[in-house]
């Protein structure tokens, strides 16, 4: 029991200055630990000590990529858009009609790959609050998650886990999933990564910001009770919980509940709409340590805690215990006197549990109590913002050289019909070019009724406003081969993929999020990609004018020396003046004609060609036109804007002849398609030249589109008719019928998952 | 005419519910779980969702909830009463309809755009379909497999009490693939598939299939007005 043991009081550890502490077992580095003393001027205590040593983590401080993801800021793009830029829990986005949206990625790795169900599932969790503490009602997820091999021991162990954990929350939280990623590399095995995007809307008006202001507000701790679960393996609690006569070995992973979730919701927007919250944070990672330390840091005074009023789950927790407790669920609000009844009016209705825990003063400390004595007395700003920063040293590694000289020219290419026809199959059942639909099935994408597109298509699309059709597209892309092989322009071709597929549907880009996945930082190498990563998206945010308004970054994702493949993932969200103007991947009008539009060149490395007919990874990426993509998007958005386009979809993974089986698929209709004179068929099908879309248009709007597409400049050519034969026929080269590609294009999934 | 949507903790899809009701020319009318007055609406929709979290068994909490005494009371005397996968689900908990729904066969979540067959126009939800028509709406759901005993089903189908079957394809193993049923007066329809969500031509799959149970209720509260 706690009360057996010394309580470790700032008055024990200003008299105990040479008591030895575990630093070391938190994570914490013997200079971090001495300038905690500095700033404390004595010894922490050890809750204290708990505080820092998880404030101060990588995950929470961002220590290793602060220095790098300044550029952000430093070269965002002047935007009248941006309402809420990065720092807060998610950006803020202005969509017109005095609505805003919000939207963030986060990475759940690495409980995902311990405890894939729930590790997927407080993911989902996590960023669904994040996104509600900004004031906003969440309405979409998608999720970008990548695995080992497809059909790997340990992938059949991980991937349902995770699809059952991403669906088992979202879907019972009522919130339609309308896109994201499944993509499989042997570099993911035992370090699977698994995002999560949510996008929420609010008015202006609602905008909530997490801070704590105005002496003498209370502080209340609302939602699920405090337990045991996600208390950090290595924090402070293992030195402390050596204590025999208390429960051990408390679960790291937390576990989630979505009806709380879906409850805490609905009682946050009612409070919000009520207007009886000053500010708000969520609980995530560092629990209460967190949401105290930044609300009373964003704040203009300090706080007040009584830890012993906090609702506990299991009363035997110790107060450094249920400082770090990740339990899921919860929330902090700083509410007036004045509001605090109406307050518990509202969170009673909802059976929501509630407490009040403190209350904000002038001081400029955040001071915790434990029954009447103090344990904690800092300045909040140095736990939360004041953190380490490092430069950490970087190095372009030795290999890339000989990486980027493999290039994939050498590589034996099918030049008969039958080969290319035979390739074609092969590539359309691959892993990663196979339906996703064995995975999008298990999500509901219609909660809310105002989905427009979700997954197969090329972005989601989602009405806002049902009266003047307003709507947002969200997209998330990511190529850890072609970054890889060049992490500047790799993280610029993940930025200009999701940019396009949001562009494909018709919306105009807007805006920025990103989830950094990589190694281990202490690796120069891996500093390395990370460090061109970050320049190469941030230099091409400033061109297409999309800042970055927020994310997250995933470091340590390797096993021993082998780190996955460098991984930015980028979301893009786009507006849509009226959904009814969206433009669907399907083919579905027999007589409209196919154009391509771009320039196709013979580019291949990194390519899933590369990778699926011959085990290869080398040579350069494609090259990254940010011109081409900005003329790109213009014309799809003018196209819908004008009606001239009834489908569209972008190239990209696998090619032109990809986004043609694809669109033939989607609506099982057919395709006379013709190779442009001059072209090889191999390069016309295969290549993953960007800035390319394939289009369907009405001959009615044939000449108004070419017209513009001249007007711009912008390279389109005539390459087919849509037809309804049931076959999809590159004339002259090769022909397959619908079955035939349906049952390449999604018996891949099935046959391995449900075996 | 009012129709009331309830909301339960955990309900779901209450808003597209209400906004159905909307668009067919009706009234939504909130009704709050704890809340026994059903405010004079004339008919009432269970919608969608996980109502307590379904965690002791899918429905059964909300059907101890106070506005269940309500409406159950409402539907005996009369009432149209429709549920809607969690409020179908509830409709069985209360026996306002026959059977229960268990796990999914593959024993999974399925989410797809699903065709139907009406077997009864007949009811009080079905009157604007024709007997036989093929509608698609869409199908979310894990405890979507409908089961009863033999006799029951036999019942079922030799009263014409099986409103919908699923057309084709059978996405969760329900016994006779039955999606759902009616009271033997027709006043009560329960169905897993999601009329409300194929409602609007640019969101969901992009049927307004669903729109024909809303239409429906109204003609059958306009035809007892009448009476």
């Amino acid at each position: 029991m706690t009360t057996h043991r010394e309580l470790d009081t700032t008055d024990a550890a200003a008299k105990t200055p040479d008591q030895a502490q575990p630093w070391d077992e938190l994570g914490l580095k013997e200079h971090e630990y001495t300038r905690i003393r500095d700033i404390l001027g004595r010894r922490p205590t050890n809750s204290e000590l708990a505080m820092y040593s998880v404030m101060w983590s990588e995950h929470c401080s961002y220590k290793s990529s602060k220095a790098h993801l300044r550029q952000f800021g430093q070269k965002a793009p002047a935007s009248d858009a941006l309402l809420v830029g990065m720092g807060e829990n998610a950006g803020v986005v202005d969509i017109g009609n005095g609505l805003a949206v919000t939207f963030k990625v986060e990475s759940h790795n690495h409980p995902s790959y311990v405890e894939p169900y729930q590790g997927a599932a407080t993911g989902v969790g996590g960023i669904v609050r994040d996104i509600l503490a900004m004031g906003a009602r969440p309405v979409a997820v998608m999720d970008p998650l990548r695995f080992g091999p497809m059909d790997a021991d340990d992938t059949k162990r991980v991937l349902p886990g995770v699809v059952a954990g991403v669906g088992g929350y979202g879907n019972c939280l009522g919130l339609p999933n309308i896109g994201g990623e499944v993509v499989f590399d042997p570099s993911y095995a035992a370090n699977p990564l698994v995002n999560a995007l949510c996008v929420g809307v609010m008015r202006h008006e609602d905008i909530h910001l997490a801070s704590a202001s105005g002496v003498g507000n209370k502080v209340v701790l609302f939602g699920a009770r405090t337990g045991g679960d996600g208390i950090g393996g290595a924090s402070i609690l293992a030195s402390e919980s050596f204590d025999d006569s208390k429960s051990s070995k408390r679960p790291s992973v937390q576990v989630g509940d979505p009806f709380m979730e879906k409850v805490l919701i609905e009682c946050c927007l009612e409070l919000f709409e009520r207007r009886l919250v000053d500010g708000i944070q969520d609980l995530g990672a560092a629990g209460i340590s967190c949401a105290t330390s930044e609300l009373a840091s964003n704040g203009d005074g300090g706080m007040h805690v009584d830890l012993e009023t906090v609702l506990l789950r299991d009363p035997t927790l110790t107060p450094g215990e249920i400082l770090m407790s990740e339990s899921q669920e919860r929330m902090m609000g700083v509410v007036t006197p004045e509001n605090l009844d109406a307050f518990l009016a509202v969170t009673g209705k909802w059976d929501v549990e509630t407490a009040v825990i403190g209350e904000v003063t002038g001081t400029g400390r955040l001071v915790i109590d434990w029954h009447g004595e103090t344990i904690v007395d800092v300045d909040p700003r140095t736990v939360a913002h004041e953190g380490p920063v490092y430069e950490r040293p970087y190095a372009r590694p030795a290999w890339q050289d000989e990486l980027q000289a493999a290039s994939p020219s050498a590589l034996p290419r099918p030049s008969t019909g039958a080969e290319l026809r035979d390739t074609l199959l092969r590539m359309l059942a691959s892993p990663n070019l196979a339906s996703k639909a064995w995975v999008t099935d298990q999500y509901d994408r219609y909660v809310l009724g105002n989905t427009v597109l979700a997954q197969p298509e090329d972005a989601g699309v989602l009405r806002l406003d049902e009266s003047s059709g307003l709507g947002v597209a969200v997209s998330t892309d990511g190529n850890g081969r072609y970054t890889k092989l060049d992490p500047y322009t790799g993280a610029q071709l993940a930025l200009a993929e999701a940019y396009r597929n949001v562009a494909t549907t018709g919306a105009r880009p807007l805006a920025v999020t990103d989830c950094l996945n990589f190694g281990s930082p202490e690796d120069p190498a891996v500093m390395w990609q990370f460090a061109e990563a970050v320049r190469g998206l941030a230099d091409a945010c400033q061109v297409l004018g999309t800042p970055v308004t927020g994310g997250n970054v995933s470091l340590y994702n390797q096993t021993g020396e082998a780190a996955i493949l460098p991984t930015p993932v980028v979301g893009v969200l786009g507006v849509l003046d009226d959904v009814g103007r969206r433009i669907p991947q399907g083919f579905r009008e027999p007589g409209q004609v196919i154009y391509l539009l771009g320039e196709t060149g013979d580019e291949f490395g990194g390519s899933e060609w590369a990778w699926v007919t011959h085990g290869h990874l080398g040579g350069m990426p494609p090259s990254v036109d940010l011109d081409a993509e900005r003329e790109l998007a213009e014309i799809l958005v003018n196209a819908s804007r004008d009606g001239l386009v009834d489908a569209a979809h972008d190239v990209s993974d696998g090619g032109v002849a990809q986004a043609l089986a694809e669109a033939v698929l989607r609506h099982g209709t057919g395709a006379r398609v013709w190779v442009p004179d001059g072209v090889d068929p191999f390069v016309f099908l295969f290549s993953e030249s960007q800035a390319r879309a394939i289009v369907s248009v009405p001959r009615s709007e044939e000449v108004r589109f070419t017209d513009m597409c001249t007007a711009r400049r912008f390279g389109h050519q005539r390459i087919g008719v849509v037809d309804d034969g049931g076959v999809l026929d590159v004339q002259n080269v090769l022909a397959v019928g619908v079955d035939e590609l349906r049952n390449a294009h999604e018996s891949t999934l099935p046959a391995v998952f449900d075996a | 005419m009012r129709i009331g949507v309830v909301t339960f903790p955990g309900s779901l899809d209450d808003r597209d519910a209400a906004r159905a009701v909307r668009l067919a020319g009706g009234d939504a009318v909130e009704l709050w779980h704890a809340d026994a007055d059903l405010h004079g609406v004339d008919a009432v929709v269970l919608p969608g969702g996980f109502s307590y979290g379904d965690y002791l068994r899918a429905g059964a909490i909300a059907g101890m909830a106070p506005v269940m005494r309500a409406v159950v009371d409402a539907a005996r005397g009369g009432m149209p009463v429709l549920g809607i996968c969690n409020g179908f689900q509830v409709l069985c908990e209360t026996h306002l309809l026959p059977g229960a729904m268990i796990r999914n066969d593959r024993l999974r979540f399925v989410c797809r755009d699903q065709p139907l067959r009406v077997e009864n126009a007949d009811t009080a939800w079905t009157s604007a379909y024709e007997p036989g028509e093929r509608i698609v709406v869409p199908l979310k759901n894990i405890d979507g497999c409908y089961v009863a005993d033999e006799r029951t089903l036999d019942q079922l189908e030799g009263e014409g009490r099986v409103a919908f079957r699923y057309d084709g394809h059978n996405p969760n193993g329900s016994l006779r693939d039955i999606a759902g049923v009616t009271n033997a007066a027709g006043n009560v329809v329960g169905l897993m598939p999601h009329p409300e969500h194929a409602v609007e031509p640019t969101v969901g799959p992009g049927s307004t299939d669903g729109l024909g149970f809303f239409t429906s209720v109204l003609e059958t509260i306009e035809g007892m007005a009448r009476a």
